[in-house]
């Protein structure tokens, strides 16, 4: 019997022997799809093992085996899938096993939380209802003990209020609330070995941030092993022992998270740290120290750095953004007309039937310059999404005005002839390349479509229009009459970015156009969107979640929260010196790739905590 | 809730005006003299037409014989049909029939539908899967009179097992088979729809947690994944029960069953209006409260649904 801690264990053979030897031993691991009668494999003779109260993350882009190889030591795979090689928990072979042992293992020795609690959790049961589900599936206890322990759980993992949390649909929680849950569900039997499939993908970053302290102190805790399998580097750094890097189906290096981020041997492993982009990294020239910089506007001190050195970094930090401010200064402000000027603006989502009007915005004020970058940034709810929907014209103003290209919008209804003129202006990136192109048209046809629309060009001139925009967006010109599904999310989001280009807009407005992407490929879509910026000299709204995307690419900063912009400034004054305490937070939140700063950044976001509470 | 169920009755007022508004309007423009009809073929004198045009104020301009219709239903007097019989009386007699019936169908139609539906849906792409697709692509190009007749035939004629037809008692047993046919045509919606449903729903991400936790395969399948399939059924089964209740005209027809499709059949040829209209007004109220009570199933089945 292992000690119990909450949940109490299910007498189920697979017990810890005394010896401290691995919880998982994984032996040439082999996964297959079988896609139109040929095997296609998804991970190929992966060797590793974890032990008891060590995290191995396992690191790779999308396609990389990672998920597929987790989820096939459960058996969790479709049907058309072949699993070859040897699964040892705890010594015992679980790719033999016969089923009904194995189901006894599963919830119970095994736990997965995944990565979207929203779909993984069943939404027609209660979380109390789940939790319960599980705990009296494994353990011989009546309802009311089955209840008394889920609360307990509930509790454990945080949840404000654990009574409500029990007895709620998952929908009625919000996202942070919903991983918990579903991590209190998989915690019910104190497993021995959790499998964490992107547990915080789908989370804001403060929200991430909690979720990756509640994970480290469960760890201590339950002296579980963690196989943490994630895309983010920064989430590795803050919580991995040891990792395997992951890439089209192999391992191609393992080690220490010491090792991996210090002295990466492998030229994938490089190119993959070398993509992520890190706050504070900017375009790469200057590097800002942020945990200094927001020691410095909290005037906090940190146990894990010496105070002078502390110091030292602090002076620095201010002393680039005084030498910032002077150069933007010399600069001059830009004696021309702005191209988006929000004064004082509000934005309602219009009454549907008995659901009252929304009001996603309130009291904004915001100028976007020609040629400037402007990142708007915040967590999902904060309405930085809705003011990029109102400045193309596809949401109306409530209150204020909304200067377009000089025009005043806000009175415009969304239909009228005004209000297209206006839009010529304006260029779209949307968030999900795939579902924002027509799947029945090529893409070529997509891209001549605005021009086609505004009757810029026709015939062969729309045609050699656009070629010119394949070009520029860096895409082979016999694309042009391929179908979306037959490109990759990157190319893809490339044809969204040419169809914005195709009218010359003064002002583009791009919603998350990286979010769906992966790391390496983010990093080339950036680049391209930044030489073309360079290049043709529009402005930006940059609509994004990710801090450091925005550090990549915008000249200004603006942070909303719950629909008020609650700081705005340039790069330099917002990340060297935010003033806000809800940017210290949020800058506070995003993890650094890299083990050492990260845990300077965690001390420094708990003792923020400690403050504002 | 309680304020969502007294908007939806509230909501029945205009339907119900609206509909007997405009059935009457169709009557009202039929072809032809009403008291033709009550007279028969030899005729009758044009005192007794005059009588009976003044009793079914026949000699009233529409709007008024509308009034006047309606105010006998709000005093709940439905009036008689031009035998002379009180309507309301009829209606009692036969609805009875025609609720047992449709009601057996849908019982039939869902059983059979979802478990059928079900099992297919586990083995897409199997033997059973696909016969089973195949058989209820046949059920759905096949007219009901025909398999009506074919089944009255076999069951009810060669192998004598029931009846081939329906006495004025209507019993259980008797009913069986009329209403097989009738439910045999939604079966093969039923099937179909609870096959993709289930399809969609296996591979989800909560079935999938549901497997992780431990559980069994029998109770992944009738707990987590059932439940969530079965919404889409649901809207049918209830637009289903609307439909069945206001009678089988061709069903009732060839098992010679006394319901409500088979009375409204002969009151259209008879061009007996007040009785049309009277049992057209009367199915619509059972269509409306049908769909409410789908509509309240629908708020049970998926959390996420919930009426203010």
């Amino acid at each position: 019997m292992s000690t119990q801690v909450i949940g109490g264990t299910g007498d189920t053979g697979a017990d810890l022997p005394a010896s401290q030897g691995p919880v998982l031993e994984v032996r040439n691991l082999s996964v297959d799809f079988g896609v139109d009668k040929k095997w296609v494999p998804a991970a190929i003779d992966l060797n590793y093992e974890v032990k008891a109260g060590e995290v191995l993350a396992i690191v790779g882009e999308s396609g990389s085996g990672k998920s597929a190889s987790s989820m096939s030591l459960l058996g969790l795979l479709p049907s058309n899938s072949r699993v070859t090689g040897e699964v040892l928990l705890n010594g015992k072979s679980v790719l033999t096993m016969s089923p009904a042992r194995l189901r006894q293992i599963r919830g119970n020795d095994v736990a997965v939380i995944f990565q979207e609690p929203m779909t993984a959790l069943n939404p027609v049961y209660t979380v109390g209802f789940q939790i319960v589900e599980t705990l009296r599936l494994h353990n011989e206890i009546s309802p009311d003990e089955a209840k008394q322990r889920a609360l307990r759980l509930l509790q454990m993992v945080e949840l404000p209020d654990p009574d409500k949390a029990f007895r709620s649909y998952p929908h009625q929680l919000s996202g942070g609330q919903r991983q918990r849950a579903m991590i209190a569900q998989s915690l019910s039997c104190d497993p021995k070995l959790l499998i964490a499939d992107e547990p915080t993908t789908a989370l804001d970053v403060t929200v991430q941030a909690e979720i990756l302290d509640l994970m480290r102190n469960l760890r201590t805790q339950l002296n579980s092993a963690i196989v943490l399998i994630t895309h983010d580097m920064g989430v590795v750094a803050d919580l991995a022992d040891r990792i395997a890097v992951m890439r089209q189906g192999r391992i191609v290096e393992t080690g220490t998270a010491e090792q991996i981020f210090r002295n990466p041997q492998h030229e994938y492993t490089r190119a993959l740290l070398a993509a992520v982009p890190h706050l504070g990294q900017g375009d790469g020239k200057d590097d800002v120290d942020v945990t200094a910089a927001l020691a410095a506007a909290t005037h906090t001190d940190l146990q894990t750095v010496d105070h002078d050195e502390l110091e030292r970094r602090e002076q620095n930090v201010l002393a680039q953004l005084a030498d910032a401010e002077h150069e933007v200064a010399s600069h001059g402000t830009p004696g021309v007309a702005p191209v988006l000027e929000l004064i004082d603006v509000a934005i309602e989502y219009p009454k549907q039937g008995r659901v009252p009007a929304f009001r996603a915005v309130e009291g904004a004020n915001l100028t976007v310059y020609p040629g400037q970058v402007i990142g708007l940034v915040g967590e999902s709810g904060s309405g930085k999404t809705t003011i990029g929907r109102a400045a193309v014209g596809l949401l109306p103003v409530a209150a204020g005005s909304l200067k377009v290209v000089g025009t005043d919008v806000s009175g415009f209804r969304p239909s009228s002839k005004e209000l297209a003129k206006v839009r010529r202006h304006v260029g779209m990136v949307f968030q999900d390349p795939s579902s924002s192109l027509n799947p029945r048209l090529p893409i070529g046809e997509s891209i001549g479509e605005p021009m086609y629309l505004a009757g810029e060009a026709k015939g062969g001139e729309l045609q050699k229009r656009i070629e010119a925009l394949l070009d520029q967006v860096e895409l082979p010109r016999a694309y042009r009459n391929r179908y979306p599904h037959e490109l990759s999310g990157g190319q893809k989001q490339r044809v969204g970015i040419a169809r914005a280009l195709s009218l010359k807009p003064k002002l583009m407005v791009a919603d998350e156009p990286t979010s769906a992407l992966d790391v390496s490929v983010q990093a080339k879509v950036l680049e391209l969107f930044q030489n073309l910026q360079r290049e043709l000299g529009f402005a930006c709204l940059f609509v994004t979640h990710d801090l450091a995307v925005v550090d990549v690419l915008a000249d200004y900063i603006c942070v909303m929260r719950r629909g008020r912009i609650v700081e705005q400034g340039s790069r330099d004054q917002i990340l060297r010196s935010p003033q806000d305490p809800y940017t210290q937070r949020l800058l506070a939140a995003v993890p650094l790739p890299d083990p050492e700063k990260q845990r300077e950044r965690r001390e420094l976001r708990a003792k923020l905590l400690t403050v504002s509470d | 809730m309680v304020w969502y169920i007294v908007r939806r009755f509230l909501q029945l007022i205009p339907v119900f005006l609206g509909a007997t508004l405009l059935v009457y309007f169709l009557v009202f423009s039929l072809p032809g003299d009403a008291t033709a009809a009550i007279c028969g073929e030899r005729g009758c004198t044009p005192a007794v037409v005059a009588g009976l045009r003044e009793q079914y104020n026949l000699d009233q301009p529409f709007w008024i014989q509308y009034l006047l219709y309606l105010k006998g239903v709000l005093t709940f007097d439905l009036g008689t049909n031009f035998s002379g019989r009180p309507i309301a009386t009829i209606i009692a007699e036969v609805f009875p029939t025609t609720a047992k019936l449709a009601i057996m169908a849908l019982v039939i139609e869902a059983v059979f539908g979802i478990v059928f539906g079900l099992i297919a849906g586990l083995r897409k792409g199997r033997i059973f899967d696909s016969s089973v697709l195949v058989l209820s692509l046949i059920v759905i190009a096949v007219p009901i009179f025909v398999l009506g007749f074919l089944m009255q035939f076999l069951i009810g004629v060669k192998l004598q097992w029931t009846n081939p037809t329906v006495s004025g008692d209507a019993t259980i047993t008797e009913l069986l088979l009329p209403a097989v046919v009738l439910g045999l045509v939604s079966f093969a919606y039923v099937l179909r729809l609870t096959r993709t449903s289930i399809i969609e729903n296996v591979n989800a991400d909560y079935v999938r947690t549901a497997t992780a936790k431990g559980l069994s395969r029998r109770r992944v399948v009738v707990v987590h994944v059932l439940r969530n399939s079965l919404i889409p059924v649901v809207t049918f089964l209830g637009a289903d029960l609307g439909a069945l209740m206001g009678g089988a005209i061709v069903t009732e027809g060839i098992f010679n069953v006394n319901g409500v499709g088979n009375t409204l059949y002969r009151a259209v040829l008879n061009g007996d209006g007040p009785m049309v209209v009277s049992i057209v007004t009367f199915l619509i109220l059972i269509f409306c409260l049908a769909n409410l009570l789908v509509d309240l199933l629908y708020a049970w089945l998926d959390p996420r649904i919930r009426y203010a």
